[in-house]
């Protein structure tokens, strides 16, 4: 054999590779998968060059400040950085055991003819267009929780913690911005974790209802287990869904710049918001810089929240052979 | 005690059916610990048994050998009512512990399942250390002392014949153990509750001839205390390990499981009643 390739042509060599047809294969998807690093980069490198301007001025000490004032020339991000955190958090804290024992409800527990139905109803909440989550939390579900949630809650435990205290006059508040951002990523974090738990192998099941468990003990120790890693990753997207999200958070999170608000129940700002609202009106190069600085600090905020996830699910699950990753 | 360590070499393959009969002989007074008296089952429509009765003697080894198929699994899983969640399935007739039936109104099958362990076909053993496989059963029905499941779990691990592989790596995963030390893991974790009854379902199906007769001889080894049902395709095993022997067929036409015959061991190996018995048995039946 090795003889014989030496008297082939190159031409006739290539077409011996490639005869089956594997190293084409091998070829379109490995240019595609670069294709994906290749547009990762592209974006970093225009936002870190796009916000130079910014980062020169200001540089990180820019995202500890408090005072955003374009007129003024004063771009302290603090409120936005702390407004994307506090959203997106109270987002997943909400969404996260609500989605996952959706997902244990539509897998162990429900009944077989309202499967179907029920799922439909978790993707259509997926479907639904961010600006009609805003419209309808601006108009529906912010004046509510300020009257019936909010004020009774500022006026009581507000006393003693100030963070949910404060003087709630508007119904827009990072509060109400949260609840909503569960809301949209809900569907996520629930279709995710109904597919990891539906396929952990039923003798996981067996091996604890033999030893007497109850169905309860089954699904926390034999089933939820066994599904973690998969569930934090459907958590970790629906997360950078709750950072990302723009349109809804500009509509219902209050437009808050100037400072980080005390209180929860008071308006504020996300990085998101930030950049949509004031695009338009961004005419010198340095508020534009600035804001392109912002759509940096986001991307960051959502990879180092993203290794850690990966920690977490490295470290947590100690690499058992068996368990499912998404 | 001879009994045990005669199965610990190879050379127990060779032990004849003839051997077992004679053991078999100082058994005979057992009592009936278990029953299943005209026991049919379905799922949904389909018949997978068909009035099934035998009587399970207490701390004797009962095999359950026939065609895959013929409802054997499905027989098994009855006892301890593993099929309860199970869409469509029901039971029909009675299968009694000590005389109470487990399937009346008012029994409760976590209970049940407390009083039996199970070993399935394939060792499943959960993604946690080897201590903690083993200490789940007995954390599950509330211990919570430390020396107390330390020292179950110990004792269980000697009597499924593998202490003295994992001692030294209790605190490492389960799923880092060879298939065969996977299923006496498991056999481990099935016994450490100290169940009346031990269910196992073709519990060498996935291992090689030196890690089946250490599960053999774990299973000889429980028969001292424990009454132990097992299924098994492999009719070698059967004569090795078993008091008693039920064999099963599939009713041509429905597929529903049928129990063609039932007794002694050495009975049915060496002088079996039925034409369909002795085909299965010398190999003659598909
Ligand atoms: N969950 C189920 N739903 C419907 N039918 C089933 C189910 N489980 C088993 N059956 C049917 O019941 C019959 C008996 O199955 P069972 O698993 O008890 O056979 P078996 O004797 O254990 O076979 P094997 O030796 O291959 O394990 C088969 O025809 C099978 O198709
Ligand atoms: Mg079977």
């Amino acid at each position: 054999m090795p003889q014989d390739t030496q008297q082939l042509t190159t031409w006739q060599y290539i077409q011996r590779r490639t005869q089956h047809g594997d190293v084409f294969f091998w070829f379109i998807t490995l240019s595609f998968a670069l294709a994906v690093v290749g547009l990762v980069a592209v974006i970093g490198f225009v936002i870190w060059n796009g916000s130079e301007l910014a980062r020169e001025r200001f540089g990180l000490s820019a995202l500890f400040q408090d005072g955003w004032n374009p007129i003024r020339g004063n771009f302290g991000a603090l409120p936005a950085v702390y407004g994307t955190l506090v959203s997106s958090m109270i987002a997943l804290c909400l969404a996260g055991p609500f989605g996952v024992l959706i997902g244990v409800f539509l897998t162990e527990l429900c009944p077989q003819w309202l499967k179907t139905p029920l799922s439909f109803f978790v993707e259509l909440l997926a479907a639904i267009p961010s600006v009609v989550y805003g419209l309808w939390g601006v108009f529906v579900f912010a004046p509510f929780f300020r009257d019936h949630v909010a004020i009774p809650l500022a006026n009581s435990v507000g006393q003693v913690f100030p963070l949910l205290g404060g003087t709630v006059t508007a119904g827009r508040s990072l509060m109400v911005t949260g609840i909503i951002l569960a809301i949209m990523i809900l569907p996520t974090i629930a279709a995710i974790s109904r597919d990891v738990i539906a396929v952990v192998p039923n003798h996981q099941r067996e091996a604890m209802l033999a030893v007497g468990a109850t169905r309860w003990e089954v699904i926390w120790k034999a089933v939820l287990p066994y599904a973690r890693a998969g569930i934090i990753g459907g958590m970790m997207l629906g997360l950078g869904r709750a950072l990302g999200e723009t349109m809804a958070a500009l509509m219902i999170v209050g437009g808050q710049k100037s400072r980080v608000p005390e209180s929860l129940l008071e308006p504020g700002i996300t990085a998101a918001a930030l950049i949509a609202s004031e695009l338009p009106n961004a005419n010198d190069f340095l508020h534009e810089s600035m804001l392109i600085f912002m759509a940096f600090v986001l991307f960051g905020i959502t990879l180092i929240l993203n290794g850690i996830a990966r920690m977490l699910v490295w470290y947590s699950a100690r690499g058992p052979v068996g368990s499912i990753r998404a | 005690m001879e009994d045990i360590k005669a199965h610990r070499s190879p050379l127990a393959l060779q032990r004849t059916v003839a051997e077992r009969t004679i053991g078999h002989v100082q058994a005979e007074s057992r009592t009936t610990r278990l029953q299943i008296a005209n026991f049919s089952f379905y799922y949904g429509a389909f018949e997978a048994l068909r009035d099934i009765s035998m009587e399970i003697r207490d701390r004797q080894i009962t095999a359950i050998i026939g065609p895959s198929g013929c409802g054997k699994s499905t027989l098994l899983r009855s006892i301890n009512r593993m099929h309860d969640d199970t869409p469509g399935a029901r039971g029909k007739g009675m299968i009694a512990i000590d005389g109470t039936n487990i399937y009346a109104h008012d029994a409760d099958p976590i209970m049940l399942r407390r009083r039996i362990g199970m070993v399935f076909q394939r060792p499943n053993p959960f993604a946690k250390s080897i201590f903690d496989n083993v200490a789940y059963g007995l954390r599950v029905l509330g211990w919570r002392d430390r020396n107390a499941i330390a020292e179950r779990v110990e004792q269980s691990l000697r009597k499924a014949a593998i202490w003295d592989e994992v001692k030294d790596r209790l605190k490492s995963s389960a799923l880092g153990l060879s298939g065969g030390q996977q299923q006496r893991v498991c056999i481990a974790r099935a016994i450490a509750p100290q169940p009346e009854i031990v269910l196992m379902d073709e519990p060498c199906s996935a291992l090689d001839p030196i890690a089946t007769l250490k599960v053999e001889d774990a299973m000889l080894e429980l028969r001292r205390d424990y009454t132990v049902v097992i299924v098994t395709h492999n009719m070698e095993q059967a004569g090795r390990v078993s008091d008693d022997t039920a064999f099963m067929l599939m009713d041509s036409q429905t597929r529903a499981g049928l129990l063609v015959e039932f007794g002694a061991t050495g009975n049915i190996f060496t002088n079996p009643k039925d034409q369909r018995t002795e085909d299965y048995i010398s190999g003659r039946f598909g």
